[in-house]
C-alpha cells in the first residue's frame, strides 16, 4: 500500500504547479485552523482613529495594521485570516453536501434505469440550463440572504457535476462480471451500491470534488459579493469586496488584498486538482 | 437442474421512430443436469450460450417455460425464496480480469459471500477463506494481496474458489478458460475436475472451444441461434455427430495429429438474424444437405442414433 502511495506521490510532484497548489492549500489549513492565534486583531473591531489606513510600507501606513484598514478601521490582515476560515468551512460544506448527494441520485440512477433514471437526469439537466450564478441567486433569493442559505445554493448548482459523474462510471462498473458475481453471492442492492461499485468509481469524484472547492469558494464570494452570502460584518472575502468597492479609486488596498486572496486560492485548488486528475488517471501516465 | 422449454426474448428497438422487435436469443432449451456431471454448451458466438448462462445463475427470469432447482421451480417462488435458491447456483466467469474487484484483497473477495449471508463468526470466515485457497492452489500469504497483483490463471482459480465459497450445488461456468493460454487452461479444468469429484458439483460448462469440451463434459448441447441442435453424451456426439452444423463444427476443430486432419468443410454464409428468423431450420441457408422441408419447416429436436438431433435429414447424413 505504501508503495502505491509513493508511486501516486512520484506522478503527481512531477507537476510543479500541482505541489504549489497543495503548498498554497497547506499555508491556508494552517491560517484557517490558527486564524485566532496568528491575526494581529479581532476581524470585527473597529479603530476608529484608523479609518482606511494605507498597508504599512507607504506613507501613512502603520505597522499595527500591515495590510491597512477598511472604512470602519477593521484591520484587513486580520479579517483575511479569519476570511480563510469561512472560504475553507464554505468549500468543504458545499463539496460535502453536494458531493454525497450527487454520488447518492448518480447511482440511484444507474441502479434504478428505467423512469427514475430519467426522471434524476432530466431534473439535473434542467438544473444545468440555467446560468449557475443566477440560479444560485434565484435560489437566495427564495430562501433569503445568508451563508447557510448561500452554501446551500451553491451546493444545489453543483449538483449535476457529481450526478452525472458517479452515474457515468457507476454504469461502466455495473457491466462487469465483479458486480455480478457479488449479486450471484445475494448481495444487496444497497451492498452493490456502496460497498461494490462506489468504491471503483471514486476517482473521478475525488477530482471532481477538488476542482469543485474553488468553485464553491469562487460562487460563495460572488453572492457575497452581491450581498446575498454571508452579511457585514462577517469577514467573508467577497462581503469585503463589496464593502470596499466606493473606495476603490482612493484605497486601493481594501480592493486588492481580498481579490488577491480569493485569486490565490481559487488558483491553488485549480492546480491541485488538475495535478490530482494527471495523476490519478492512468490514461495520461506515459 | 432441470430446464424446460426455457426462452429468453428481448425487445429491441421501439425508440421514438424505431420499429419494435425481438430478439430470441434463447428459444426453447431443455436439459437435466445432475450432481457430479457436466453438460457443456458449445455454439460460435452470439447463440444464446452466455444468455442460457445468466439464466441458469438465476440472474435473469426466463421469458418463458421454467428453471427447476433441485425439483423446485424458480418462477413461480417468491423474491426472497429466489434469492435463497439462487446462492445454490454460482458462477464463474470468462475475463478473469473483470471478474475480481480490483479494491478489495483476494481474501476479502473470498469472504464476501459468507460475509453477506451471514455465515459463522469472522475467525470462522477467515479459516474457510484459508481452507479454500490451499484447495485451488493459491498461497496462504497471499490472502492481503489485491487482484492486479495475479496472473490470469491465478485470477481464474480465485473466481473459482469465491464461486465455491457458499458451497453450491450447480457452478454456470461461462467460457471459464478462453481468455488463458493454453498451458493454464489445461490445469484450470483440471482444477475443476477435481473440485467436481470433491464437493459433488454440477458443471454447467459453456464453451466455443470443441476440444476443453471434449476434455471436460459428460453431456453436450449444441447450439445454434438459440435453438439446442444437438444434444447427448459426450462420446456419441464426438463420435457420430448427427446434426450437419456438428459436423462441421467438429471438422473446423484444429487437430496436432496429422493423421487426424480432415479436410475442412467451411461454413459458409452468415447467421441469420435473431431479429428476423427464417421460419424453417436457421441453419438452413449454410446447410448444404438443405431442402425445401427445411425452408418452410422447423425440425423439432428428436432422438436419432442415441442423442436429440434437431434436423429433417439426421438420419439420411
Amino acid at each position: 500500500m505504501t508503495g502505491r502511495l509513493a508511486a501516486f506521490w512520484r506522478s503527481f510532484a512531477e507537476n510543479r504547479g500541482a505541489v504549489l497548489g497543495l503548498g498554497v492549500m497547506g499555508v491556508l489549513i494552517v491560517l484557517a485552523v490558527l486564524a485566532d492565534v496568528l491575526a494581529l486583531h479581532s476581524p470585527i473591531e473597529q479603530f476608529r482613529s484608523n479609518f482606511l489606513t494605507p498597508p504599512a510600507w507607504q506613507a501613512g501606513g502603520d505597522w499595527a495594521f500591515p495590510l491597512g484598514t477598511d472604512d470602519v478601521g477593521r484591520d484587513i490582515l486580520s479579517r483575511l485570516i479569519h476570511g480563510a476560515r469561512l472560504s475553507l468551512v464554505i468549500g468543504f460544506s458545499v463539496v460535502a453536501l453536494s458531493l454525497a448527494t450527487g454520488t447518492v441520485l448518480g447511482l440511484t440512477a444507474a441502479f434504478a434505469g428505467g423512469v427514475v433514471d430519467v426522471a434524476i437526469m432530466r431534473l439535473m439537466d434542467i438544473v444545468l440550463v440555467f446560468p449557475s450564478l443566477l440560479l444560485a441567486i434565484v435560489i437566495v433569493a427564495i430562501l433569503g440572504p445568508g451563508m447557510f442559505n448561500a452554501m446551500l445554493a451553491v451546493a444545489i448548482v453543483t449538483l449535476p457535476g457529481y450526478t452525472r459523474l458517479s452515474r457515468a462510471s457507476a454504469l461502466s462498473e455495473l457491466a462487469r462480471d465483479y458486480v455480478t458475481a457479488t449479486r450471484a453471492a445475494g448481495a444487496s442492492t444497497r451492498r452493490l451500491m456502496f460497498d461494490t461499485v462506489l468504491p471503483n468509481c471514486l476517482a473521478p469524484l475525488i477530482v471532481q470534488a477538488s476542482l469543485g472547492f474553488s468553485t464553491a469558494i469562487l460562487d460563495a464570494a460572488a453572492l457575497g459579493f452581491l450581498g446575498l452570502g454571508a452579511q457585514p460584518p462577517t469577514p467573508e472575502w467577497g462581503t469585503m469586496l463589496a464593502g470596499a468597492l466606493q473606495y476603490y479609486q482612493r484605497a486601493w488596498w481594501v480592493l486588492a488584498f481580498p481579490g488577491f486572496a480569493i485569486l490565490a486560492t481559487v488558483l491553488a485548488f485549480n492546480l491541485f486538482g488538475d495535478g490530482l486528475r494527471d495523476a490519478l488517471d492512468p490514461k495520461l501516465k506515459r | 437442474m432441470q430446464a424446460r422449454e426455457v426462452r429468453r426474448h428481448y425487445p429491441v428497438g421501439g425508440g421514438l421512430l424505431g420499429r419494435r422487435g425481438v430478439v430470441k436469443a434463447v428459444d426453447g432449451v431443455s436439459f437435466t443436469l445432475a450432481r457430479g456431471t457436466t453438460l457443456a454448451v458449445v455454439g460460435e458466438s452470439g447463440c444464446g450460450k452466455s444468455t442460457l448462462a445468466r439464466m441458469a445463475a438465476l440472474l435473469e427470469p426466463p421469458s418463458d417455460g421454467d428453471l427447476l432447482l433441485g425439483g423446485q421451480p424458480t418462477a413461480t417462488v417468491t423474491d426472497a425464496e429466489r434469492r435463497r435458491m439462487r446462492l445454490g447456483v454460482q458462477m464463474v466467469f470468462q475475463n478473469p480480469y473483470g471478474s475480481l474487484n480490483p479494491r478489495k484483497t483476494i481474501g476479502a473477495i473470498l469472504e464476501e459471500p459468507l460475509l453477506i449471508n451471514a455465515h459463522g463468526t469472522p475467525a470462522e470466515r477467515r479459516a474457510a477463506v484459508r481452507a479454500m485457497m490451499d484447495r485451488v492452489g493459491l498461497r496462504q500469504d497471499q490472502f492481503d494481496r489485491y487482484p492486479h497483483m495475479f496472473s490470469g490463471g491465478q485470477r481464474q482459480r480465485i473466481a473459482i474458489a469465491r464461486a465455491l465459497m457458499l458451497n453450491p450445488g450447480v457452478v454456470v461456468a461461462d467460457e471459464p478458460v478462453s481468455a488463458l493460454d493454453v498451458s493454464i487452461q489445461a490445469q484450470v479444468l483440471n482444477l475443476m475436475m477435481d473440485l467436481q469429484d470433491e464437493f459433488y458439483l454440477a458443471y454447467l460448462f459453456i464453451s466455443h472451444d470443441l476440444s476443453v469440451v471434449r476434455h471436460i463434459a459428460a453431456e453436450v448441447m449444441v447450439m445454434y441461434c438459440g435453438r439446442p441442435v444437438e444434444h447427448g453424451p459426450k462420446a456419441g456426439i464426438f463420435a457420430a455427430p448427427r446434426h450437419p452444423y456438428t459436423r462441421m463444427l467438429l471438422a473446423a476443430t484444429p487437430s496436432v495429429d496429422p493423421a487426424r486432419r480432415k479436410l475442412a468443410v467451411s461454413i459458409k454464409g452468415e447467421l441469420p438474424s435473431p431479429l428476423n428468423p427464417p421460419p424453417g431450420c436457421a441453419f438452413a441457408s449454410r446447410c448444404p444437405h438443405a431442402t425445401a422441408r427445411c425452408t418452410a419447416e422447423r425440425p423439432e429436436p428428436r432422438p436419432v442414433g442415441g442423442h436429440l438431433v434437431a434436423c429433417h435429414h439426421a438420419e439420411a447424413i
